[in-house]
């Protein structure tokens, strides 16, 4: 309820341009020279002092995609990306390696605390017990600070950059890395294998409650430079843990690539649920610059009973090409994914799940709200398969798409392939507008249009903002009402 | 004060309101009545600014502002109300939550500073005890699934929360049962007061039993065909309209 109001406060702070976090920080960097080739993923590897054998992956992941094609089946249009023109690696200076929170960068500090996202363990609000979440901040390609990193280890929790896994915990990072997303899987995903700077590692041993949330932010800064990180979640046997990613780059005319791989481990009763809140820089209104965002997220429910569930909030990136999936091999496995997706200006979401049912009596649930608004394009891809053996499967998809002006386009484009009698899957679609009569209805009552849409369309996507951890909820809610700004009237 | 000056209103180039002139005194209860069609819902949606009207001429002024060149919102935040005929449904939209939205943004309209939480459910607690409004319904999505009593009631319940200079009620009766009928009518009546005004659109005199007009006029063809004090509306349940203007036209 108050979220609505603050919603509408921060739609009203705002001007003309909306993206708020649209800023360039001077932060000095080590910047690879443009261009990709075998050279280029040495660099990286030996930047981060990696073992052989990861290096070996890499160059095996490069060769293979150089023979691989982009692919063209998804909705959306962009020119030909020059791959030599970008640099893959930025870190910044005095980044180097992980740290103490007490030792990093007070400019990179700053950064992070104008996005809103403090990087401090102590609550500074005395007598409020506010929800901790810990975070790693990954800015260009480094992880430069991860925090609650004690009070986890207590616990059993490693939380830590990736590039800090690959040292200290190596045999973790080879047992696990490649195994739900293999460095074969499809272009972007082989080309993040090949190049990938950082990113977030978890793992969450045997009967494990993680103590609290955690949460990666992600930011690009540097200019003309890739963004390719990396994530691996394990939850051991009856573990459970609740993570976040959050992300956001400066205004530029250029467009931006983002190229990240996700892998989520869950074995049997273990419980992941992931969470994203997608802000990308999406371009100014007539389409120039803002971020491709090409990711490739899968989990895979390895263990019986276990459970994944993704919840996606999309409001940012030029492009959206992003389809976290659930492989459910696990017997009497679950998965879900709950999503919304926001376009306006000319932004393009070509986005969905795939619920892969492998294993017997496993179950899925599929949400998707997709707002679309300006000149945007908005399609929902989403395939539901139930294997041979895969007897009791059943999946539910809900997928709604809402309208906003009469320039935009919403597609509903579900596969779906049952291989056993006994699968059941359902299947339900509307589109929608938000019609001139709520508008005025809403008007009557004294609130602006932008204030009415904003309210309309977080009332079509309450029942995925409810599957969000609250204190993110409420954020998500704002972001909403921002990315709708300039969208009537 | 609300004042109609020589109203003409089109839709899709079809003439709707055709000269139309009334006005409403503060303090004052004006019903007007009159047959289907004959424009009375356009003439509430005209007062309120609901876009897609062509007003080709007149005025409307409150208190002596010119009102057409404002949007909807900005009429609202300086108190013009109108319940509607048919009330929308938001979906996803708690009640409680649109209220609260709508009350907040009227005060911020007004440079007032929001209301508290608790000051808030207290007006809400109070509102909705005089209008019988189950609590559990507030917590609903907005007029979704609602009954058509419920529907009034819950337009009723705003307009109280939201305390208008001006309120054009439309059809507020229909749907209603013999109870809802009186309490709604009694949630109306605890809002007259000497400095608001009431516009009460109705096709029966059993609203006006309850609801007292101060004067009546009958409405056919886009125009106020004749005006007179309560008497007219019991000449009218017994006559119907054959007197006047679906002939005169
Ligand atoms: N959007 C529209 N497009 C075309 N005609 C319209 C539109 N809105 C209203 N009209 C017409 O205008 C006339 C007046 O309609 P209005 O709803 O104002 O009547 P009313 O007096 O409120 O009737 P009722 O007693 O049935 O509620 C009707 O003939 C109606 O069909
Ligand atoms: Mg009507």
């Amino acid at each position: 309820m108050a979220a609505v109001q603050e919603t509408v406060d921060r739609v009203r702070a705002i001007d003309v341009d909306a993206y708020k976090y649209g800023f360039v920080s001077a932060i000095e960097s080590d910047v690879a020279p443009k261009g990709l080739n075998e050279g280029i993923v040495r660099f990286i590897s030996a930047k981060k002092e990696e073992p052989e054998w990861l290096l070996a992956w890499r160059l095996d992941a490069y060769r293979r995609w150089l023979t691989m094609e982009e692919p063209k089946w998804a909705r959306v249009d962009y020119p030909p990306i020059d791959f030599q023109d970008l640099h893959y690696f930025a870190a910044p200076k005095n980044a180097a390696g992980p740290r103490s929170l007490d030792d990093v960068d007070p400019e990179l500090l700053r950064v992070y605390e104008k996005l809103g996202i403090p990087l401090v363990e102590q609550e500074i609000l005395a007598g409020v017990e506010k929800p901790r979440v810990a975070v790693d901040a990954v800015f260009d390609s480094v992880s430069v600070a991860t925090t609650f990193k004690a009070e986890l280890a207590k616990a059993g929790v490693i939380f830590c950059s990736f590039s800090e896994a690959v040292h200290n915990h190596p045999e973790l990072v080879k047992r696990y890395l490649g195994t739900v997303v293999p460095s074969t899987d499809n272009y972007y995903a082989t080309l993040n294998s090949a190049v990938f700077s950082d990113g977030s590692f978890v793992y969450v041993p045997e009967g494990v409650r993680c103590p609290m949330e955690l949460s990666t932010y992600f930011r690009i800064n540097e200019k003309n430079t890739g963004q390719f990180e990396r994530t691996l979640i394990i939850a051991e046997k009856g573990a459970y843990v609740s993570y976040l990613e959050g992300c956001t780059a400066p205004k530029r005319d250029e467009n931006q690539l983002h190229a990240a791989v996700v892998e989520l481990v869950a074995l049997d009763d273990a419980e992941i649920k992931y969470s994203t809140v997608q802000n990308w820089y999406p371009g100014d209104a007539e389409g120039r610059g803002g971020i491709y965002n090409f990711v490739t997220k899968r989990g895979d429910c390895r263990g019986a009973r276990s459970k994944i569930s993704w919840t996606q909030v999309e409001t940012g990136s030029a492009i959206t090409w992003k389809y976290p999936s659930c492989i459910l091999r696990g017997e009497s496995s679950r998965g879900e994914f709950y999503s919304i997706a926001i376009s306006n200006g000319r932004q393009q979401v070509d986005s969905g799940t795939k619920m892969i049912h492998l294993g017997r009596n496993t179950t899925s649930r599929i949400i998707s709200k997709g707002v679309s608004a300006g000149r945007s394009q908005n399609t929902y891809r989403g395939q539901v398969s139930a294997h041979r053996l895969a007897t009791g499967a059943r999946n539910f998809t809900n997928c709604d798409s809402l309208l906003i002006g009469s320039e935009c386009g919403a597609h509903t484009v579900p596969y779906i392939e049952a291989k056993n009698a006994s699968a059941v899957i359902e299947h339900e679609a509307t589109t929608s507008k938000v019609s001139e009569e709520q508008l005025f209805y809403c008007q009557q009552r004294g609130l602006s249009a932008e204030e009415a849409t904003a309210l309309i369309v977080n009332g079509f996507v309450r029942d995925v903002l409810q599957q969000l951890p609250m204190e993110f909820a409420v954020e998500a809610q704002k972001l909403i009402a921002i990315s709708l700004e300039g969208s009537v009237g | 004060m609300l004042e109609v000056k020589d109203l003409h209103v089109s839709i899709h180039g079809k003439t709707i309101l055709d000269g139309l002139s009334l006005a409403v005194k503060p303090g004052e209860v004006a019903a007007i009545m009159g047959p289907n069609g004959s424009g009375k819902s356009t003439l509430s949606y005209v007062i309120a600014g609901k876009p897609g009207y062509e007003v080709t001429s007149g005025e409307v002024l409150l208190d002596g502002e010119n009102l057409l060149d404002l949007p909807a919102d900005e009429r609202a935040r300086k108190g013009v109300f109108l319940a509607f005929q048919y009330p929308i449904e938001i979906p996803g939209v708690a009640t409680m939550t649109f209220l609260k939205a709508s009350l907040n943004a009227q005060r911020r309209g007004r440079g007032e500073a929001d209301l508290t939480t608790p000051e808030f459910m207290r007006r809400v607690r109070e509102a909705s005890q005089r209008l019988k409004v189950d609590q559990e319904m507030l917590r609903r999505p907005l007029n979704v699934g609602f009954s058509g009593g419920e529907k009034k009631r819950i337009e009723i319940l705003q307009m109280t929360l939201l305390n208008p200079r001006f309120a054009v009620l439309d059809e507020t009766d229909s749907g209603l049962d013999i109870d809802a009928l009186r309490i709604v009518s009694e949630g109306v009546n605890a809002l007259r007061d000497p400095t608001r005004g009431f516009l009460v659109i109705t096709h029966y005199q059993r609203l006006l039993d309850h609801i007292k007009p101060d004067v009546v006029h009958v409405m056919a063809k886009g125009r106020i065909v004749a005006s007179g004090g309560p008497e007219l509306a019991l000449e009218l349940e017994k006559n119907g309209y054959r007197d006047y203007a679906v002939e005169a036209a």
